[in-house]
């Protein structure tokens, strides 16, 4: 079989000169509906703006072809679903996308299956790079900005609470930061775990003033949720009562803040990327999203998410000349390094598959009388996913 | 609606459906998991069909036997290491079945509004346990880790569905024909009595309460395999099994094929799955809405549904050709 | 308490007229829309967009009753419920197209944020704005159906139809009043909830749940009802959360079980 397989490489190599397009198909993945549905434009605009500014650089007579399609919010049946008729039907030669990890998860075992490597552009719980070896994530993970997070608010409050959606992420978000809290000194005064859909931040909220934690620490699914949270907390007094929120930077993400009002003012987070970031790269990125879809328009880490995973599927490309071997996008994916994109040096891990970033310490600010996300300082340079690395010290810990 | 006046023996035109599964399997092969799918739907809306079109029984809480048949296959195997399927369907059978005969007893004696309510609570009290035991059913994340034993040893559920397909028609054929023998015998006739006319069916002394527990649970029964059915040929478990959503679109399922005849539950889920796959990617909005007006339009015009219309359509066609074969 | 004023336009729907009307949440989510829109986009003052939610609703209810509910009236109970779900289906679809599925944001005026302090403890402003609303809807509707001549024209077509026709009442425009007035109601309870629980197209599905256990705890046909139900509930609600978050919702649901089986009529319901 592998010498058929050479023979007929070699055979397409021969007349691929005179061949005709060669068409990579690439199974785009992720929410337009249900819940946080606003999401998913953030994801496709970034790699359609990637696509168009660096289609040049493809090898000549290779076009991309995206098949988008819509998971219409957390629901792994549907997922798995399309991404069963992308393989089959369709016969893609890379799944991508991806905003919820419930969805990542059942998808993982049809990419496994088929062989078709899947580049996860957002959903965040560490464990699912784990569920197929042709996973590899370019976005982040919980931990890479939760455990920074806890390790630095340490050093500045004795006390803190936390209140996370009840789903992988938040569990992550949860156990990373509580770590790293508590190795610093810290004391964790509660910690309460919200319903994904549709949560009343009221009574919870009360429970943590009650409890006068220094810090509250928050993480929910980015969007409209984070919204009702600012919300929460400031009608509720806690600001007042000299309780600090903290959390990862899905709790201000760009696109979002405009609609939080001066209440999110302060907030500080924690997180790889921010559109207000002032790196060359990121004001380039900045500039092109504004150019391609508006002038009030902004990308925020979703995109950014995508934004690197396309090109680092571009370099798979350019590499193996347009023509995809699963195997060995694999090896390409796993060895990537970029030091230039908009949100700093960025790599893949090659044990893990997983992305590796700077953690940046940010202030909720108003720039030019709009509300922006201020990078003040590194936290943590590439950080490598600290669970995976915590497994590594101690495999007998589950 | 036809039913228990029919003549009891299997018409030609009921072996169809069986052939055009079986051409299915063999001329789209690509579309074999979207077939399983629609075979698991089918099930699921037989076992709707029979409460609500034979014994009228209105509930939204359908998916709650079908979410625990789901959530039970899927856990004893990731969590119990169970791998074979059919003790995985036993077992959800199971479990669906308990649930039906506790909770018919329970909620039977009321009607309508009430009913529907509870039928409702039921259904978010199991959402929110699935919801919250996350250590069991993976909460909000799904349950995945599903392993499913190749059946009888030799057959691996594979990515193309193949295997699926045929298990779920396996299935489906076994519970048509358990329907098919409730529908004709006198217990079907009582169903049929109950659904017209309670009150005289309490005056001629038939137990009716017990008879409409011994219907909601074999109702229960099947949804429960079909639950687990899907579990099986997904190897994964979501929390919208539990769903109001999904309880709504088999509700639209069976008013589009038909109520209270067992085709229409065959009939309804092709036509709406089908759609669904080719229109439902492209125009999402315009599905949801265009669903909802079918809706409105079935219930006003034709309440019948598809097979109500053909009804209607087919006496003529008969009464045609008789009269010409008379002019002769 | 936002489930209380919605609820009460779906118990004076459904306990009036008899109709299932699961699409209620349609005209919540409605109003909620309007009311955002008008208090966001076009600036107007709060109590002025209220009233805007409210009346536009009822507009659009009576639309509505006039072209399909009305076929439906002597319709079987099967038929009135799949023809809401296909209205809530469509109502979603519509709302996602133009609005898309953000909530639109909505900032309230200062005079009602923040907190106020009664009885030794802090309680947000608008809580207590919305509980005091609801004890005044619930007086003024009381008054309205037990004392005024319309109300009494209601009571009477609902119990027995072709006797108040036989007596002079136009029984048809008054069903489609009291409609307006019921979806009208859940208009104006969208609005003023459109802080609370975020106005998006999934709003009627979402919530349909809760109108109908604090309706049918509340008990059909009954006004103070719905309002004991919904105030046990959120308390009770709110107590969960803040005591046993664990359990969540759990409670409400198998307290709904429980008191319907005890009394299948609700708690205040005069007729099933």
């Amino acid at each position: 079989m592998k010498i058929c397989r050479v023979a007929m490489l070699a055979a397409l190599a021969l007349v691929s000169g005179a061949a005709l397009a060669q068409t990579i198909k690439i199974g785009f993945i992720t929410s337009y509906s249900g819940l946080n549905a606003n999401l998913g434009p953030y994801m496709e605009r970034a790699v359609r703006l990637y696509i168009k500014q660096h289609g040049k650089e493809l090898p000549p007579g290779v076009k991309i072809e995206l098949l988008v399609r819509d998971d219409t919010g957390v629901n792994p049946d549907r997922a798995r679903q399309l991404a069963q008729e992308l393989v089959v039907r369709e016969k893609v030669n890379l799944l991508a996308g991806v905003v919820f990890t419930p969805n990542a998860m059942s998808i993982a075992p049809i990419a496994t299956e088929a062989k078709v490597p899947f580049v996860i552009m957002n959903a965040g719980t560490s464990v699912i790079t784990a569920r197929s070896p042709y996973i590899v994530r370019t976005s982040f993970t919980l931990w890479q900005s939760s455990y920074p997070l806890g390790q630095w608010a340490a050093k500045r409050y004795k006390t803190a609470y936390t209140m996370v959606s009840d789903f992988g992420p938040g569990h992550d978000s949860e156990e990373a930061f509580i770590k790293g809290f508590t190795e610093g000194g810290g004391k964790i005064v509660g910690s309460v775990r919200v319903p994904l859909q549709n949560p009343d931040f009221a009574a919870y909220m009360q429970r943590v003033k009650d409890a006068k934690p220094d810090a509250l620490k928050v993480f929910i699914p980015a969007g409209k949720t984070a919204t009702a949270v600012m919300k929460n907390f400031s009608d509720l007094g806690l600001d007042k009562a000299g309780i600090k929120l903290i959390g990862p930077g899905d709790i201000t993400t760009d696109e979002e803040l405009p609609n939080m009002g001066d209440v999110a003012l302060g907030v500080l987070t924690v997180h790889h990327y921010s559109a207000a970031a002032s790196r060359p790269a990121n004001k380039a990125f900045v500039e092109a999203w504004k150019k391609e879809y508006g002038a009030n328009e902004t990308p925020n880490f979703l995109s950014a998410g995508s934004w690197d995973g396309t090109a680092m599927i571009f370099e798979a490309i350019k590499q193996q000349k347009g023509k995809l071997d699963p195997d060995k996008t694999m090896e390409i994916f796993k060895s990537w390094k970029w030091a230039d994109s908009p949100r700093g040096p960025i790599s893949i891990d090659p044990e893990t598959r997983d992305v590796v970033h700077n953690e940046y310490l940010r202030e909720v600010r108003k720039v030019d009388g709009k509300l922006a996300n201020v990078e003040l300082e590194t936290v943590a340079t590439a950080v490598k996913d600290p669970w995976k690395e915590l497994q590594k010290k101690a495999p007998a810990k589950k | 609606m036809t039913g228990y006046t029919g003549n009891p023996r299997i018409r030609w035109t009921e072996w169809l459906p069986w052939l055009l599964a079986g051409a299915v399997f063999f001329l789209l092969p690509e579309y074999l998991a979207l077939g399983a799918r629609i075979l698991i739907f089918i099930l699921f809306a037989l076992s709707l069909d029979l409460i609500l079109g034979y014994a009228g029984i209105i509930t939204l809480g359908h998916s709650a036997f079908f979410g625990l048949g789901a959530y039970v296959a899927g856990c004893i195997s990731a969590k119990a290491g169970v791998t074979d399927p059919f003790v995985q369907l036993a077992a959800a059978a199971l479990a669906a079945g308990l649930l039906g005969v506790l909770t018919g007893a329970v909620i039977l004696r009321t009607r309508a509004l009430t009913l529907l309510m509870l039928t409702m609570a039921i259904t978010s009290i199991l959402l929110e346990i699935a919801n919250k035991w996350t250590s069991m059913t993976g909460g909000a994340d799904g349950l995945s880790g599903v392993t499913v034993a190749p059946i009888l040893g030799a057959f691996r559920f594979d990515l193309f569905g193949r295997v699926a397909f045929i298990y779920c028609l396996v299935a489906l054929f076994l519970a048509w024909f358990l329907v098919r023998r409730l529908i004709y015998s006198p217990f079907g006739a009582m169903l049929t009595g109950m659904r017209e006319n309670t009150t005289r069916m309490h005056a001629v002394g038939a137990p009716v309460y017990l008879r409409l527990i011994a219907v909601y649970t074999i109702s229960a029964v099947m949804a429960g395999v079909a639950g687990a059915l899907l579990t099986q040929t997904n190897q994964f478990v979501g929390l919208n099994v539990l769903g109001f959503e999904l309880a709504g679109e088999l509700l639209v399922m069976l008013i589009l094929g038909g109520v209270g005849r067992i085709y229409g539950a065959f009939i309804g889920p092709v036509v709406y799955l089908i759609a669904q796959d080719y229109l439902a990617k492209q125009f999402p909005e315009y599905w949801y809405f265009g669903i909802g007006f079918i809706l409105v339009l079935v219930v006003i015009f034709a309440p019948g549904g598809i097979l109500g219309l053909l009804d209607k359509c087919l006496p003529s066609w008969k009464r045609r050709s008789s009269a010409r074969a008379s002019a002769r | 308490m936002i489930l209380y004023v919605i609820s009460v336009g779906l118990s004076v729907t459904m306990g009036l007229m008899g109709f299932i009307n699961l699409a209620h949440g349609v005209f919540a989510m409605a109003g909620g829309y309007v009311f955002a829109t008008a208090l966001g986009r076009l600036g107007m003052p709060f109590p002025l967009a209220l009233l805007l939610a409210f009346v536009i609703t009822g507009l659009l209810s009576v639309v509505l009753e006039r072209l399909l509910y009305s076929r439906l009236y002597s319709a079987g109970e099967l038929a009135q419920v799949l023809f809401t779900i296909g209205l809530i289906f469509m109502a979603v679809a519509v709302a996602r197209a133009i609005y898309g599925t953000l909530a639109p944001p909505v900032f309230l005026p200062e005079y009602l944020r923040g907190q106020v302090h009664v009885l030794g403890r802090d309680f947000p402003t608008y809580r207590v704005f919305l509980i005091l609303f609801s004890a005044i809807l619930i007086v003024s509707l009381w008054f309205g159906v037990e004392r005024t001549r319309w109300g009494a024209m209601v009571r009477a077509a609902v119990d027995h139809r072709a006797m108040a026709q036989s007596v002079g009442i136009n029984t048809r425009r008054l069903f489609t009043l009291t409609f307006a007035l019921g979806s009208g109601l859940a208009g104006l309870g969208g609005g003023l909830g459109a802080d609370i629980i975020a106005v998006q197209p999934t709003y009627p599905f979402e919530h349909l749940v809760f109108f109908l256990i604090v309706v049918a705890l509340g008990g059909l046909g009954s006004l103070r009802g719905p309002f004991i139900a919904a105030l046990l509930l959120g308390i009770a609600d709110t107590a969960c959360k803040y005591w046993i978050p664990e359990l969540g919702a759990f409670l409400i649901y198998a307290a709904t079980i429980g008191v319907l089986l005890w009394r299948p009529m609700g708690l205040f319901g005069t007729r099933v």
